[in-house]
């Protein structure tokens, strides 16, 4: 049945001719050829969230931490912690989008994989960021390599993340490199240096069989290598609070609710991605409607799944109403952070679950501003995972100031989690700017309904 | 005056305690030690218990003084050799006098609100009397910080202290998530406390400042058990500031803890007065044992004042 299907999305595509891939070779380098006033606005603005977050991050270093964050022992983890917890989920796209539906020879992968990896590039970078704001002494970064111990789940969480990114970082440049060729000779209106750039990442690409054979065999094997890893890191940082002896945090299900969550945050990162760069680039050609319609099913999908471990994480727990959790799930069921608790749920996994069924829903407008809901309320699922339940210790937390009892964000901690948001945004923009953001080569491919002929793309 | 006399009788107990506990386990070792001193005699007597309870004179340089410089050799890492630290709190004495929170804060130099020593007010059913709780790192022989700690900043020493390396730690704060107990204190530069420690650098006489001064800026601190005072045979500051006696220190191996008054033999006091640990289902087999608060020295009365509200 599944593979029916495949073959029917397949043969929606046609053969095309030389004339019909220069213009899609056209519309694809299109957007790197010059960045409207838009654009540039949007850069400009970005750089300065950016620059912001540099501040702030200079004023929390140099000035008392106890004044510029919020922070205190009684909520020790913040949004730094909630944050980097979110870019690691995020960074899962890359997974999904390119590597599970490549896999399973889902035909319409191909215009959003490049999206999809630089996103998990991006999203993984700016975990490491978020880690490092959140570190008492970042001097001392390096003590993680000259005294790091085997035991502790935080070096497991460096060695699966920076193996991560260096996997990602190769499946991003690999299917690039024909790309790169085609840059250089078709724009060849651009900067000198840019030309050059091309020319030296291509590697003398010359797209001869031999080269293509080499090229795919390599695609294929880091693209089952990155699926085991996206869960490890995943999987890994949900270890990081399931190892302690914490009672909200002390749950089996831990790993699995994390990855399934990643997966969901990832396919609305995905909806989000593809309506901006279809709008700011004209690309209503390769990112149609019909992506919009899968990845409507897709979040569906996700969003039971996720649902079935969240059930498993709250319900099981609230039937026993165990001593050592039960304020800390009555805070969060109709206690102080009850509405924020049931937002979260409401957009970030019962709409998706639901409103996507209706064909009307997987339109692009309305799945993009579902996919929004689903976005936000995955930060902030983030945030409720990490924050409210370390004011509820095993022993009461007595003879505190009031600051110490209630965590709320300060303004330099805000601005360094708008940041780590900005320069995300700011990666993947500059990026979509200087390479095809959409492969070309992958998209013809796509149109040669399974032939296995080669043919020169440049 | 009475309370120097007490002071003296503690010293005399706790040296006496160290050649009981080296005769009995580290035999050679100690024995070796003693033999050098006795050399020089000083022909000073002092009374001494053994570990079968009789009562000894023996020349007083017989008696290990660890010198400055043999404590310097002590290995910051390695703990006191021959010693097995350990605290029991006894809260049917407490009465949340606080006198530990603060002799505490004013050894490692911390200002509150930071506190190692916390006196929580605990009722642990509806129908049961409160009590006061007083708290501080249980020095797990199982300790869940150690081992989470990605860079062996925390560790556990030989002689059960469960340490922290502020010169090591990167201020992850894995350790207090790790922590059931809410233990550790992450020193986040408060303005106060960075001006008081201008003032009051890390003092280097022995007797009255232990190892970990309130811990470097950006990094964890917790309870240190006081190493330098247990190498010196000294008490720590909670235990001699406590009115009412309720802390007792000592040493596992010597099986005897005393809070400067009353000595007790460790095994013995935990089974007469059934001892426990707290949340022992947790595995971590904490090293402060607790006597539940029965018969009591005091009854129990509200806080009189609300502490630590100021920012």
């Amino acid at each position: 049945m599944l593979e029916e299907n495949n073959r029917k999305e397949s043969t929606q595509y046609e053969t095309f001719t030389q004339e019909e891939y220069m213009v899609m070779k056209d519309d694809l380098l299109r957007p790197m050829r010059k960045i409207r006033l838009g654009g540039k606005v949007w850069i400009g603005f970005l750089i300065m969230v950016c620059c912001a977050g540099i501040y702030a991050y200079y004023i929390q270093e140099t000035k008392s931490k106890y004044v510029t964050v919020s922070l205190r022992d009684t909520t020790f983890w913040g949004v730094y912690i909630s944050n980097f917890v979110f870019f690691v989920a995020l960074s899962l796209v890359g997974v999904l989008m390119s590597a599970v539906l490549k896999l399973t020879n889902f035909e319409w992968y191909r215009p959003l994989s490049r999206i999809a990896e630089i996103i998990a590039v991006a999203a993984i970078m700016l975990a490491g960021v978020s880690i490092v704001a959140a570190m008492g002494r970042p001097d001392r970064l390096h003590y993680l390599v000259i005294h790091g111990r085997i035991q502790s789940p935080i070096v497991w969480d460096i060695i699966v993340i920076m193996t991560y990114l260096a996997t990602s970082l190769v499946l991003l440049y690999i299917p690039l490199i024909p790309s790169l060729a085609t840059c250089k000779n078709h724009l060849t209106n651009l900067p000198k240096w840019q030309l050059k750039m091309y020319n030296f990442l291509s590697f003398g690409w010359e797209g001869t069989p031999e080269q293509w054979k080499i090229l795919k065999r390599t695609v294929k094997v880091l693209t089952v290598l990155v699926i085991p890893l996206g869960i490890s890191i995943h999987t890994v940082t949900a270890w990081l609070f399931a190892t302690t002896l914490r009672a909200e945090w002390d749950s089996a299900n831990l790993g699995a609710y994390f990855v399934s969550g990643a997966f969901l945050l990832g396919v609305s990162a995905m909806i989000l991605a593809i309506y901006i760069f279809r709008k700011a680039y004209n690309l209503e050609k390769y990112l149609t409607e019909m992506h919009f319609d899968k990845l409507g099913k897709v979040l569906v999908l996700m969003s039971l799944i996720y649902g079935y471990f969240n059930i498993n994480e709250f319900l099981v727990p609230a039937y026993k109403m165990s001593g050592l959790v039960s304020d800390k799930l009555k805070n969060l069921f109709n206690g102080e952070e009850s509405v924020f608790f049931w937002s979260v749920l409401l957009f970030g996994i019962v709409l998706p679950s639901i409103l996507p069924l209706f064909k009307k829903m997987r339109k692009p407008l309305p799945l993009t501003l579902l996919a929004l809901g689903v976005f936000i309320a995955g930060w902030f699922k983030r945030y409720l995972i990490v924050i409210p339940g370390q004011a509820d210790p095993y022993l009461p937390i007595q003879n505190v100031p009031d600051s110490w009892r209630h965590y709320s964000p300060s303004l330099v901690e805000w601005t360094i989690v708008a940041a780590t948001f900005a320069a995300m945004m700011l990666i993947v923009t500059l990026f979509s700017k200087f390479f095809p953001i959409i492969s070309v080569w992958e998209v013809a491919e796509g149109r040669l309904e399974g032939k296995e002929e080669i043919i020169n793309y440049k | 005056m009475e309370k120097e006399d007490d002071k003296s009788d503690r010293r005399k107990f706790l040296k006496l305690g160290a050649i009981a506990g080296g005769a009995v386990l580290l035999g050679s070792a100690m024995s070796k030690a003693v033999s050098l001193d006795s050399v020089k005699e000083t022909g000073e007597k002092i009374k001494v218990l053994t570990a079968d309870g009789k009562v000894v004179e023996v020349d007083s340089s017989a008696i290990a003084h660890p010198s400055a410089e043999k404590l310097a050799q002590i290995s910051v890492r390695d703990g006191i050799p021959g010693r097995k630290l350990i605290m029991v709190i006894d809260l049917a004495r407490c009465a949340n006098a606080r006198k530990c929170v603060e002799g505490c804060q004013k050894m490692h130099n911390l200002l509150p609100p930071i506190e190692y020593m916390k006196v929580r007010k605990m009722q642990d059913t509806p129908l049961t009397s409160p009590y006061w709780f007083p708290t501080a790192c249980y020095h797990c022989d199982n300790p869940p910080c150690t081992k989470v700690c990605p860079v062996g900043a925390t560790y556990k020493r030989s002689d059960g202290i469960v340490a922290v390396d502020s010169d090591r730690c990167i201020g992850c704060k894995f350790c207090m998530a790790a922590c059931p107990y809410s233990a550790r204190t992450f020193n986040f530069g408060r303005p106060e406390q960075r001006e008081y420690n201008e003032t009051h650098k890390r003092c280097d006489t022995q007797v009255n400042c232990c190892v970990s001064n309130g811990g470097i800026e950006g990094t964890v601190s917790k309870c240190d058990f006081c190493p330098s005072h247990a190498a010196e045979g000294t008490l720590p500051m909670c235990v001699t500031e406590c009115p009412n006696g309720t802390i007792f220190y000592g040493d596992e191996i010597e099986d005897v803890v005393t809070n400067g008054e009353d000595t007790f033999r460790l095994k013995k006091l935990l089974r007469d007065r059934a001892g426990y640990r707290e949340m022992e289902e947790l595995g971590t087999k904490p090293r402060v044992y607790f006597l539940p608060p029965v018969k009591r020295n005091f009854p129990f009365e509200e806080a009189t004042e609300v502490y630590n509200t100021k920012e």
